[in-house]
C-alpha cells in the first residue's frame, strides 16, 4: 500500500531519533573502549599511553572487585526475591473483592514515585537512625537493643530501602497480569474441588510466568545500576560498594579513568547479557 | 449462607489490604507529618503521631536557607524540557513506524530499547568529558539533552504503541481528500493521539524528575535539580529531621500527584508493551 514516496518520507521522519540514539550509543561507548586500553589519569599526568589489557586485568584482580560483585549480587538477588514474592502476594490480595480498592492501589503504588534521594534519606534518618529512628523506638519498645542499621546491617538496610521502592512496580505489573486471568477457569477448578493452593500452583502461577520474567529482567537492569541509594546513605562504606559504585569511585573519585573504563566495559557486557533475554520476550510480543 | 461467607471474606480482604497499603505508604505519611512538627517534636521519644502543634516553620526555613525555588525551577525545566523535546523528536519516528512499517521496523524498535539498557556508569567519564568540552557541564541544557536521550526509547515505544491503535483508514481517507503528509500528522493524527501523547508526557516527566545518576553527577551549583537539593541533606547539621521532611515533601508532592494519574500507563510504558 505504501508508496515509494511515503517510504522515503518515513525514513526521513525516523532519522532524527535514530541518528541521535546512534550517536548517544556509539560516541561514549567508543570513548570508554578507547580509555579502557590506556593509562589515563586526568589529574596525574593525563594520557600516559597504551597499556593493552592491563586495566581489564587490574580491575578484576583488585581486592575490591570480588566483594563488589558479591554486594551487587546480594542487593539484586535480595530485592528481586522480596519484590517478586511480596508482589505476587500483594497482587493476589489486591485482586480480591474489597471496599476502597482504588485507594489501596494508590497507597501501594506511591513509593515508586518518590525520588531515590528522598527515599534513601528518609529511611536513613527517620527510620534507621540508631538514636532517633522509628525502628529504634520500635526495637526499644519490645525491649531489644536498637540496630545500627546502616553500619552493622548495611546490606540488609539497602535491600530494604530499594525493595520498598520497587515493590510497587512488581505489584502493579503482576496485578495487571492477574486481572487478565480468565476467572471461569479458576471457578471451574474450584467447583471440581481443587484447593486454593493447587489452584494457585497450577493456574495462577503459570499464567503469571511471563509477567514475573518481565519484572525480573526489567528490575535487574535498573537494580544493577542503583546509585543514589548508596551515594546518600553509606557512600559505599560498610561493604555496600556495588560494581556500579566501584566504577564510579575509580572514575570520579580516584580519577583513574583507564581502570574505571575497563570496569565500565564489564558492566556494559553484564547488562547486555540480561538485556538479550528481555529483548527476546519483548520481541515476541511485537509479532503478536 | 453463601452470601454471608463472601461478605465476611470481603471484610477480611478489605482489612488486610488496607493494613498492607497503609504500611507501605507509612514512610511517606510519616515524612509529611514530620514536616509539620518542630525539630524537637520530630525526635520526641516516644514519637508523636498526630498530637503535635502543627507548624509551617520548616517550609519557610527550607525555602529561605537553600533557595528551594531555584532547584524546583531547574527540575521543572529539566524534566519538562527533556520530555517535550523527546516527544517532538519521537512523534515523526513513531508515526512512520506505526503507519509505514518495513521489515526493519521491529529491529529498529528493539535496538532503540537496547540503548536504554546501557549502564550509565559505563559511559560516565566520556559524557563528563564531552560536557566539559562543549561547555555544558552544570547547565540545564546539558541535562535536558542527556535525559531526553535516556528517555527517548521509552517515548518512541509508548507513542508507537498508541499510534498503532489508530485505524489507518482514517489517515488514508485524509490522504484521498488531498491532505499532505504534514497536514496528516498535524491535523489528523495528532488530535487523535492526544490521550496517548499526554500519558507518554506524564510518565516521562516522572522518570526524568526522579532521575538521580546524571542529575547528581553532571550538576554542581547552577543547574542542580531537586534530586541534588535533597542529596545535600545527606550530611546532617544539628536538628534537621523536620526540615528534611519539609524539603522531601516539597520534592515529591508534585510528582506523587502526577503519578497517581499515570498508574494505568505505567505498566505498558515500563514493560515496553510486554505486559498489558
Amino acid at each position: 500500500m505504501a508508496t515509494q514516496h511515503s517510504r522515503s518520507a518515513a525514513r526521513l521522519m525516523m532519522a532524527p531519533a535514530v541518528v541521535l540514539l546512534l550517536g548517544w550509543m556509539l560516541i561514549p561507548l567508543t570513548m570508554t573502549l578507547y580509555f579502557s586500553f590506556k593509562k589515563y589519569l586526568p589529574l596525574r599526568g593525563g594520557d600516559l599511553g597504551w597499556v593493552g589489557f592491563e586495566n581489564y586485568v587490574r580491575f578484576v584482580t583488585s581486592s575490591a572487585f570480588w566483594p563488589s560483585v558479591m554486594t551487587t549480587l546480594i542487593i539484586v538477588g535480595g530485592v528481586l526475591a522480596i519484590t517478586v514474592l511480596f508482589g505476587i502476594l500483594l497482587a493476589i490480595l489486591l485482586n480480591q473483592p474489597m471496599w476502597g480498592q482504588g485507594v489501596v492501589r494508590i497507597l501501594v503504588i506511591a513509593p515508586f514515585f518518590v525520588m531515590p534521594t528522598v527515599s534513601a534519606l528518609v529511611w536513613k534518618n527517620m527510620f534507621m537512625d540508631p538514636n532517633y529512628g522509628l525502628l529504634a523506638h520500635l526495637w526499644e519498645f519490645f525491649g531489644a537493643e536498637p540496630v545500627q542499621w546502616l553500619s552493622q546491617a548495611s546490606l540488609t538496610s539497602i535491600v530494604m530501602i530499594v525493595s520498598w521502592q520497587w515493590l510497587p512496580f512488581a505489584t502493579l505489573i503482576l496485578l495487571t497480569a492477574i486481572q487478565s486471568l480468565d476467572s471461569e477457569q479458576l471457578e471451574a477448578a474450584e467447583m471440581d474441588g481443587a484447593p486454593a493452593t493447587k489452584r494457585f500452583a497450577y493456574i495462577t502461577l503459570p499464567h503469571l510466568g511471563r509477567a514475573i520474567t518481565v519484572v525480573i529482567l526489567i528490575q535487574t537492569i535498573f537494580l544493577l545500576s542503583i546509585f543514589a541509594e548508596i551515594f546518600v546513605t553509606t557512600g559505599g562504606a560498610f561493604g555496600t560498594k556495588t560494581l556500579t559504585y566501584l566504577i564510579y569511585q575509580r572514575v570520579l573519585e580516584s580519577q583513574n579513568v583507564g581502570l574505571g573504563s575497563a570496569g565500565g566495559v564489564y558492566a556494559i557486557i553484564l547488562a547486555n547479557i540480561v538485556a538479550i533475554f528481555l529483548m527476546r520476550i519483548v520481541g515476541k510480543n511485537l509479532d503478536a | 449462607m453463601a452470601r454471608a461467607v463472601t461478605q465476611q471474606r470481603k471484610i477480611i480482604n478489605t482489612a488486610a489490604a488496607w493494613a498492607v497499603g497503609l504500611l507501605i505508604f507509612f514512610p511517606i505519611l510519616w515524612t509529611i507529618l514530620t514536616s509539620f512538627k518542630t525539630e524537637a517534636q520530630a525526635i520526641a521519644d516516644p514519637p508523636i503521631f498526630l498530637g503535635f502543634d502543627w507548624t509551617l516553620e520548616n517550609y519557610s526555613a527550607v525555602m529561605e536557607r537553600s533557595n528551594y525555588g531555584r532547584f524546583l525551577w531547574n527540575s521543572v525545566i529539566i524534566a519538562g524540557g527533556s520530555t517535550i523535546l523527546g516527544i517532538i523528536i519521537a512523534i515523526p519516528a513513531a508515526w512512520s513506524m506505526a503507519f509505514v512499517p518495513s521489515k526493519r521496523t521491529k529491529d529498529i524498535l528493539l535496538w532503540m530499547l537496547s540503548t536504554k539498557m546501557l549502564p550509565a556508569v559505563g559511559v560516565l567519564y566520556p559524557i563528563y568529558l564531552l560536557f566539559i568540552q562543549l561547555g555544558i557541564l552544570d547547565t540545564k541544557v546539558g541535562l535536558v539533552i542527556v535525559l531526553m536521550l535516556i528517555n527517548l526509547p521509552i517515548i518512541v515505544w509508548m507513542l508507537y504503541t498508541y499510534f498503532k491503535e489508530i485505524p489507518g483508514e482514517i489517515l488514508e481517507a485524509a490522504r484521498m481528500d488531498g491532505a499532505s503528509l504534514k497536514d496528516e500528522v498535524l491535523y489528523v493524527l495528532t488530535p487523535m493521539a492526544i490521550p496517548g501523547i499526554a500519558s507518554t508526557l506524564l510518565l516521562n516527566v516522572i522518570l526524568a524528575w526522579n532521575e538521580a545518576f546524571w542529575t547528581l553527577n553532571l550538576t554542581a551549583a547552577k543547574a542542580a535539580p531537586l534530586t541534588a537539593f535533597i542529596a545535600s541533606y545527606s550530611s546532617p547539621e544539628g536538628l534537621f529531621y523536620a526540615k528534611l521532611s519539609a524539603a522531601s515533601t516539597m520534592a515529591i508532592a508534585p510528582i506523587l500527584i502526577l503519578g497517581w494519574f499515570s498508574q494505568k500507563q505505567l505498566v505498558s510504558g515500563l514493560t515496553f508493551g510486554a505486559v498489558k
